[in-house]
């Protein structure tokens, strides 16, 4: 790849990039902080609380009908829907007050209740999307340094050549890609991998052929998602690590005599990965809603298909949790990025 | 006996998308162990990139020409792995603007034992911390400092750390780039005591770059004058700056005030325009442009280093040579 | 000024600011032309627009519609299907340019909506102190919490599938994260002493911002602009493939989706899925190209890393 590859790349803002909350005034000690920003938080959950409800309560047609079209509704149910959705708004809003998590109201397409719904799907996202993450950020750190380091070097041009292309991938586009390739099997390759589920349903899961097959199961979705959140983050390492080189400390820790090596590992990349932690951190929150379209195309029965098959209903109440769930994940990321940034940087320590 | 530090001919010249820049010109001198080096200039004369020269510190568009030698070795030669081991163990350098000389997220401690260890293959990190504190202690600070990071500091407290980070492995030769800059006068003061006290008892040679003439007329042995990358004036420091003989250099001095000389008052000082882009220097003698006492042949004719009393040279054509 | 120095001509002050601006615009297309990436990139959007533009001349609307589809059906790639067909037998390089123009649409206008309302936003929470900055930030900084892909999904759920419902929910979307970075440049530009000066000399809060905050911003709003275009085209695609995008045209998304519908991949249908995918890679990175070299035009600072 020749100089077409730009010298100096940030990825673009991805659509859930926020914003850099308010940092940690000196002298602040840690303890005072973390609790500001719990507090900041939790102020923000009210908000999300609110507009939650009006998403759900202006949707157009009448909810009940909606809901209980076709099957068979139980009467404490229809009571329940007509609390909730019927009558003046404030009046709703009330209701919806005293419980925003509707734990009393069954899913429309399970008729069961929405959070045992969600419970029972919990596990294969946390399981997917939390390989996936460990994956990508140690990979995707690593390439980064090396890149960042190398400025101008071949490992670099490719490497940032592949990631902004890898940038700006659908990412379910990349997973049917993989699955034409390494399940149906195209040309000499040929089909290996199982095209859907979390595991061959005629093997207990805890056995040891269960547990491979799991394994089997899951190694083409974490490899689309691996491949997809390494971009982001290897492009912003690579950032970082840049701005660092520049940096006189640099050059003292040359002049006492370190090799290049130590003078990276031990000086540039601590410095470096502050932003870098930052974005892992706020993303945790994102990668739970992002991993939707992954977990659909590979049938993986989490969180994410829950709501692709939510939004094919459209199975209100179960959205609505759903969309709760989403928004309180992201929150309290961006809570934990603050806390766990300013306990690291010293700078931000009185 | 070879010197501690020899420069000959040293050349520095910069590879850049407009061509070449020469920093540094063809500088040469000696220093002995135990005396001090000032070098003068002003900013974009070359002195820095001189003191970073002497480690080979520069980046890789930098081609350097001439002989630097260390005790005898040439530094410009030199394998990686003895250069590395030169580093910091023969000589070091008090870099400048201490504020961002440091690792922003180590402690200050570590920062010093560092060189300790890696140079020492017996040292152990309680023998280090040991030698830390005795660092602290030489260069006027508390040793519990060494658990703070370098944000906690006043700008006089990282200076008096890079100080004592560049004796840590015992070099030979100290380079002190601007050490003072950025700092109040009094802080200014305890600083070049400190050097000038170390210099007496350790028995280094030092090289401090400033372009403080004031800063070095007091602390230095002899003094050297820089302009557009070259020397143009070099002798003892009390007569350099007492008698200037280039007409850099008398405006240099001049610029400074004697406090309570009343011949100081009102007189003008200062130079108009600014020094040349060492990419684009004027034909002739560099200076000539600014130079109050410029006559046609300045323009013409390149100017060399000549001698103008016993250990004293300058580099002008009005200046009479006395071999 | 009227008494003009011999030997120079009299200009008026609007034709010295015209010199002006069009010496600065050759010098920033010189700094832009230097950047073989963006170069590349324009190059890349250039094509898909031409594309996008011409294909009605081409192929007729007629060619997408389902019953009139003649082709055999997932058809690999021939002389008379250079992509092949789909499932329903119509010609993948008749449906790939065709999505070009929703895609791009889609993109460009959301993007205008985005930038329109983000600049406003991050100017005025910029530029006024106090309860309204303070109170505007705020707003801006629980819009970036919601997560982008529930609100998107429920606002379309809410307005229904039509190309333009699309555009106003990725607009909606994606003002949030342009209002950040003109508040952050607005409050750079409000440090500089000229908008003191001004102020001084009488200027309101509307001629302040429309006349010295405006300009300032202005440049890397657009930088930043390229790249929102970016994303907007892969929220476009997104909400496609998930079933809510505009339910009558066709859009690389769309094709996506109806190779998930339809099992393309378990029949092996490389050609049909391959193609969408490329030209979303490609148009997205090209505009995040273009959207760089632009930041180093903008940017001094950029320049010499």
């Amino acid at each position: 790849m020749s100089s077409i590859i730009p010298a100096d790349v940030e990825p673009p803002p991805s659509p859930e990039a926020p914003v850099r909350r308010r940092q940690r005034g000196k002298g602040e000690s840690l303890g005072r902080y973390s609790v500001r920003r719990i507090l900041t938080g939790l102020g923000t959950t009210v908000f999300v609380v609110v507009v939650n409800f009006f998403l759900f309560h202006m949707l157009p047609g009448d909810p009940l009908t909606n809901y209980t079209r076709g099957r068979n509704v139980d009467q404490n149910q229809i009571r329940e829907l007509r609390k909730a959705y019927t009558g003046p708004l404030w009046v709703q809003f009330k209701h919806y007050i005293r419980n925003p998590f509707s734990s009393h109201i069954d899913s429309a397409q399970f008729s069961q209740p929405v959070w045992k719904v969600i419970g029972d799907h919990v596990w294969p996202t946390l399981l997917l999307v939390g390989t996936a993450t460990v994956l990508s950020t140690i990979f995707g750190l690593l390439i980064g340094i090396k890149a960042g380091w190398r400025r101008g070097s071949r490992f670099d041009k490719w490497s940032t050549g592949s990631t902004l292309v890898l940038y700006a991938m659908p990412e379910f586009w990349l997973g049917m890609m993989l699955l034409i390739l390494f399940s149906t099997g195209l040309g000499p390759l040929p089909g290996l991998f199982p095209s859907g589920g979390v595991h061959n349903p005629e093997l207990s899961q805890s056995s040891p052929a269960g547990v491979l097959s799991i394994l089997f199961h899951l190694a083409l979705p974490c490899a689309t998602l691996t491949l997809i959140y390494l971009a982001e983050y290897s492009l912003v390492m690579r950032a970082s690590v840049l701005e660092e080189k520049s940096q006189d400390y640099l050059q003292t820790a040359r002049a006492k005599g370190l090799r290049d090596k130590l003078v990276r590992r031990r000086h540039a990349v601590p410095n470096a990965l502050l932003p870098s932690i930052t974005l892992i951190f706020l993303n945790l929150g994102f990668i739970i809603s992002g991993a939707v379209t992954i977990e659909t195309v590979f049938s993986w029965p989490g969180l994410g298909e829950l709501t692709y098959e939510a939004i094919r209903g459209p199975d209100v109440p179960l959205l609505q949790a759903l969309f709760l769930l989403f928004s309180v994940a992201v929150i309290a990321s961006n809570v934990a990025a603050d806390i766990v940034v300013a306990s690291v940087d010293p700078r931000t320590r009185s | 006996m070879s010197e501690l530090l020899e420069l000959q001919d040293l050349s520095v010249t910069y590879r850049t998308s407009e061509g070449p820049v020469p920093a540094v010109r063809d500088v040469s001198f000696t220093l002995p162990a135990g005396r001090s080096l000032g070098v003068a200039g002003e900013s974009g004369c070359g002195k820095s990139t001189l003191a970073a020269a002497v480690l080979r510190l520069l980046p890789a568009s930098a081609t350097l020409g001439g002989r630097i030698l260390l005790n005898g070795e040439d530094v410009l030669t030199m394998k990686f792995g003895r250069l590395r081991a030169v580093r910091w163990g023969a000589a070091s350098i008090v870099f400048q603007g201490a504020l961002h000389s440091l690792n922003p997220v180590q402690r200050v401690g570590d920062q010093i034992a560092e060189p300790i260890l890696v140079h020492d293959r017996k040292a152990t990190t309680g023998s280090a911390r040991k030698r830390v504190a005795e660092l602290l202690t030489q260069v006027g600070l508390p040793p519990r400092l060494a658990s703070s990071y370098p944000h906690q500091m006043s700008g006089g407290q990282k200076q008096r750390v890079m100080i004592a980070m560049a004796l840590a492995c015992k070099p030979q030769l100290v380079i002190a780039d601007e050490p003072t800059t950025a700092l109040d006068v009094m802080v200014q003061a305890q600083v070049l005591d400190l050097l000038t006290s170390l210099v007496r008892e350790l028995g280094l040679g030092l090289v401090i770059i400033s372009h403080d003439l004031s800063v070095l007329g007091t602390t230095c042995d002899e003094l050297m004058v820089m302009y557009a990358g070259r020397v143009v004036e070099h002798g003892p420091a009390r007569e350099v700056l007492g008698q200037p003989t280039h007409p850099y250099t008398r405006a240099l001095a001049a610029a400074f005030p004697t406090i309570g000389d009343p011949s100081s008052r009102f007189a003008p000082s200062g130079l108009p325009g600014d020094p040349p882009f060492p990419g684009d220097l004027p034909p002739g003698c560099p200076f000539h442009p600014r130079c109050p006492s410029a006559i046609e042949a300045c323009s013409q004719r390149p100017v060399e280093l000549e001698q103008v009393s016993p250990g004293r040279t300058a580099a002008c054509l009005l200046v009479e040579a006395r071999p | 000024m009227t008494e003009a120095t011999a030997g120079t001509r009299y200009r008026s002050p609007r034709a010295i600011a015209w010199a002006r601006r069009r010496a600065s615009w050759s010098s920033s297309w010189g700094i832009f032309r230097k950047q073989r990436s963006g170069i590349a990139g324009v190059i890349i959007l250039a094509f898909f627009i031409v594309v996008a533009l011409v294909s009605p001349l081409i192929w007729p609307a007629s060619d997408l519609d389902v019953s009139q589809a003649t082709g055999p059906i997932l058809a690999p790639p021939s002389w008379a299907y250079p992509l092949g067909t789909d499932y329903l037998g119509r010609s993948v390089l008749t449906l790939i340019c065709w999505g070009a123009r929703v895609s791009l649409i889609v993109g460009l206008a959301a993007t205008a909506i985005s930038m329109v309302i983000g600049t406003l936003v991050g100017i005025a929470s910029g530029h006024y102190k106090g309860l309204i900055g303070a109170g505007l930030e705020r707003l801006t900084d629980w819009f970036l919490v919601i997560p982008f892909l529930p609100l998107a999904v429920v606002l379309a759920t809410i307005l229904g599938p039509t190309l333009q419902n699309v555009i106003v929910v990725i607009g909606i979307t994606s003002w949030p994260g342009t209002a950040r970075i003109v508040r952050a440049q607005t409050l750079s530009v409000g440090a500089r002493p000229y908008l003191e000066r001004a102020k001084a000399l009488g200027a309101g809060d509307w001629h302040q911002m429309r006349r010295h905050v405006l300009p300032n911003v202005m440049p890397l709003v657009l930088a930043n602009t390229t790249l929102t275009v970016a994303v907007a085209i892969l929220s476009e695609t997104t909400l496609a493939f998930l079933g809510l995008g505009p339910s009558d045209k066709v859009s690389w998304g769309s094709i996506l989706e109806d190779v998930f519908q339809n099992a393309g991949i378990s029949q092996g249908a490389w050609w049909w899925l391959l193609p969408p995918g490329l030209c979303v890679v490609l148009v997205v990175l090209a505009f995040t190209l273009v959207g760089r070299a632009l930041e180093v035009v903008v940017d001094p600072r950029m320049r010499e890393r």
